[in-house]
């Protein structure tokens, strides 16, 4: 299977052969610099436009606010990184060189792309310390699944992150009695379980109260940095809390980029979104 | 060794009942004579030996229904073909001791004129390759028919209706005779196994036995699955399949590997069915019978391994009892009872015993 996929990959016609190309190309993917590149992708559900050549590029340790308004394909865009959606046509790429179509969703989960879904999705029928096993980066197989065990220190991390996302005292709870902020919480944390490279988080605060927000602000702000991380947020306080740089999309397309002052100014952000 | 048992209760005492069962039932039927009431006849014991293959069956469709999610409606059919396998074995052992006294041949290849017994039944005559034709012909077509529905993520209801398809369409294939498997008679009139009389009341113990000791070992590696992280993981794709690729599970591969070892197991089960009912049919593969052990399981209570087994030989009492008494009327109580339990026990009687404990504890 993987020589066939190295054969497809090599045989791509829109492609150079890769080792014709200037070895500055090839760099580990943690490295600064572009980590998350999305080029003219386009996707039409039953010939609405979801997302309309859209193109993006996201650095390494960067904190990035994604807004629009509903239906801009914000959801879109992430189900399009993680694998969920195909596009029609497009490029996406995970540092300089995975090319992340193709890819199932289980691999981009594995290479390092995370996910928090905008409705929390945590598996109700376990306890709120399963949650956080089952998301824990490692062997996924079968096999080792079913011989897996926590390590000391492996244990010790499952007890920060119970701590960081504060349900520690709930942890063997079933995680289907936790309130719906409890529930955010969660995914959170079994993200944070995942060790990702790249955090993608939509619609965190749906649902917190204030101080749960500024919580959430904390520890996405803390995680910057070592971490690439991408919110996608309707709340507008809760972006201006925590945005450097901030990415409006509008019926599928990038509307403006900047920083939340330059972005606020642009009169078309104004028309179609922040004016209303 | 029994690391998974612990916490469960229904387990255990399940086991210990099977235990109890093997101890207690060879002797009342082998040393306390015939005249006093305590004495179980061999009619008996063969009864209750084919309820535990009912109760193994019905493990290995809780498996992958309560656990996985996977409402399988073919699970007869890989019972079925661990039946077909002993019977093979089964009818080589008759040697020549059969109507036309071919000793290579079964009576019902000569009755069509078959020279020469076809490739597929070789090596049959070998108790260890039957027995392990009995665990590898279930789970090699599981594993094709899992890989196939699996990797193009069909789920739900259409999984259901082409699992029932793959029982039908085996139902017919083995009802022709050119298929070489006895056609519409199946195989029957078996005489040994191993060398043992199955008349006699020894072998019959030994088969119960048996049955108990596979129920029992099938619980148990049941269990280290789902104790195990890997059983957590069925869990959770059972209720949210999609999640959990996005934390980077290979659905496709979990359903597989799990899907395939419940054929093996309804394989087994089919395997010590055969000798201890003395035939196998294709009536069998019939859809209905994948169907009611569904039933068993939603009786007992899905999702607990031992409730399944509970309802396995629950409803097959009431069947013994309600196909004797009243033929007519089986059928429907059989539905009937499914529309109750699905409306009124969505947890099975282990749900409402459950509740039961709760409300006197409370
Ligand atoms: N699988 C799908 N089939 C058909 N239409 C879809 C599908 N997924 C998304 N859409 C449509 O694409 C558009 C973009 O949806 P998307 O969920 O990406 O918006 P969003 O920006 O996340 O909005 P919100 O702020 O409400 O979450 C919507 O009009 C939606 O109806
Ligand atoms: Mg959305």
């Amino acid at each position: 299977m993987k020589q066939l996929d190295t054969l497809r990959e090599t045989m791509r016609r829109d492609e150079v052969f890769s080792f014709v190309k200037p070895d500055a190309n090839i760099q580990p993917i943690t490295d600064r610099g572009v980590i998350l590149s999305l080029e003219g992708v386009n996707k039409s559900f039953d010939g609405f436009k979801a997302i309309n050549d859209l193109n993006m590029a996201i650095d390494a340790g960067e904190l990035r606010c994604i807004i629009g308004p509903n239906g801009a394909g914000k959801t879109t865009m992430m189900d399009i990184i993680t694998g969920k959606t195909v596009p029609d046509t497009g490029r996406v790429r995970f540092g300089q060189t995975m090319n992340l179509l193709g890819m199932s969703e289980p691999e981009i989960a594995q290479a390092g792309i995370g996910r928090k879904f905008q409705k929390p999705t945590v598996f109700e029928a376990l306890t709120v310390a399963e949650n956080l096993e089952l998301a824990m980066q490692g062997d996924k197989s079968v096999w080792s699944t079913f011989r897996a065990k926590l390590s000391g220190s492996q244990q010790d991390y499952l007890g920060e992150v119970l701590e960081t996302i504060g349900l520690q005292d709930g942890a063997k709870g079933r995680s289907g009695s936790l309130s719906h902020g409890q529930k955010q919480w969660l995914e959170i944390g079994m993200l944070l379980m995942q060790r990702p490279h790249v955090l993608l988080v939509d619609e965190p605060a749906a649902g917190m109260t204030h101080q749960e927000m500024d919580k959430t602000t904390e520890l996405l702000t803390s995680l910057a940095g070592d971490h690439t991380v991408v919110v996608v947020e309707h709340d507008m306080d809760f972006v201006r809390s925590i945005a450097q740089r901030v990415t409006v999309l509008h019926q599928g397309h990038v509307l403006a980029e900047g920083s939340m002052d330059d972005v606020q100014q642009d009169q078309r952000v104004i028309e179609v979104y922040l004016g209303e | 060794m029994f690391r998974m048992l612990r916490g469960d209760y229904g387990g255990q005492i399940l086991i210990a009942l099977v235990v109890l069962a093997c101890a207690i039932v060879p002797y009342l039927n082998l040393y306390v004579p015939p005249s006093s009431p305590f004495h179980l006849s061999t009619f008996t014991v063969t009864l209750l030996g084919k309820y535990l293959t009912y109760a193994l069956l019905a493990l290995s469709v809780d498996l992958v229904w309560g656990y996985l999610g996977i409402l399988s409606l073919g699970h007869g059919a890989f019972f079925a073909l661990g039946g077909y396998a002993m019977g093979m074995y089964l009818m080589h052992q008759i040697g020549d001791r059969g109507v036309y006294g071919n000793p290579d041949l079964p009576d019902f290849m000569v009755f069509l004129n078959w020279d020469q017994i076809p490739w597929f039944w070789q090596g049959f005559d070998m108790f260890w390759f039957a027995m392990i034709m009995v665990m590898f012909v279930p789970g090699v077509l599981a594993y094709v028919f899992g890989w196939l529905a699996f990797r193009s993520r069909v789920t739900g209801v259409y999984l259901s209706i082409i699992t029932q398809a793959l029982t039908y369409a085996l139902l017919l294939a083995f009802f022709r005779n050119e298929m070489g498997f006895g056609g519409n008679n199946g195989l029957t009139d078996f005489k040994d196994i191993l060398g043992f009389n199955l008349q006699s009341d020894e072998t019959r113990i030994g088969l119960f036995v048996a049955s108990g000791i596979a129920l029992i070992l099938g619980y148990l590696s049941c269990r280290a699955i789902v104790a195990s992280r890997l059983g957590r993981v069925a869990v959770a794709i059972r209720d949210s399949e999609d999640r959990v690729r996005f934390i980077g599970y290979r659905v496709d591969k979990v359903k597989l590997a799990i899907f395939t070892f419940s054929a093996v197991l309804a394989g087994i089960a089919g395997a010590l069915y055969v000798p201890q009912v003395g035939i196998i049919n294709p009536g069998e593969f019939s859809p209905l019978n994948s169907i009611e052990l569904v039933v068993w399981v939603a009786v007992g209570g899905r999702g607990t391994l031992y409730g399944a087994a509970l309802g396995a030989i629950l409803v097959n009492y009431a069947k013994t009892y309600l196909t004797g008494a009243l033929p007519e009327v089986w059928l429907f109580a059989l539905g009937g009872l499914f529309v109750f339990v699905t409306l009124y026990m969505p947890k099975g009687i282990v749900g409402l015993m459950r509740r039961r404990q709760k409300e006197i504890g409370a």
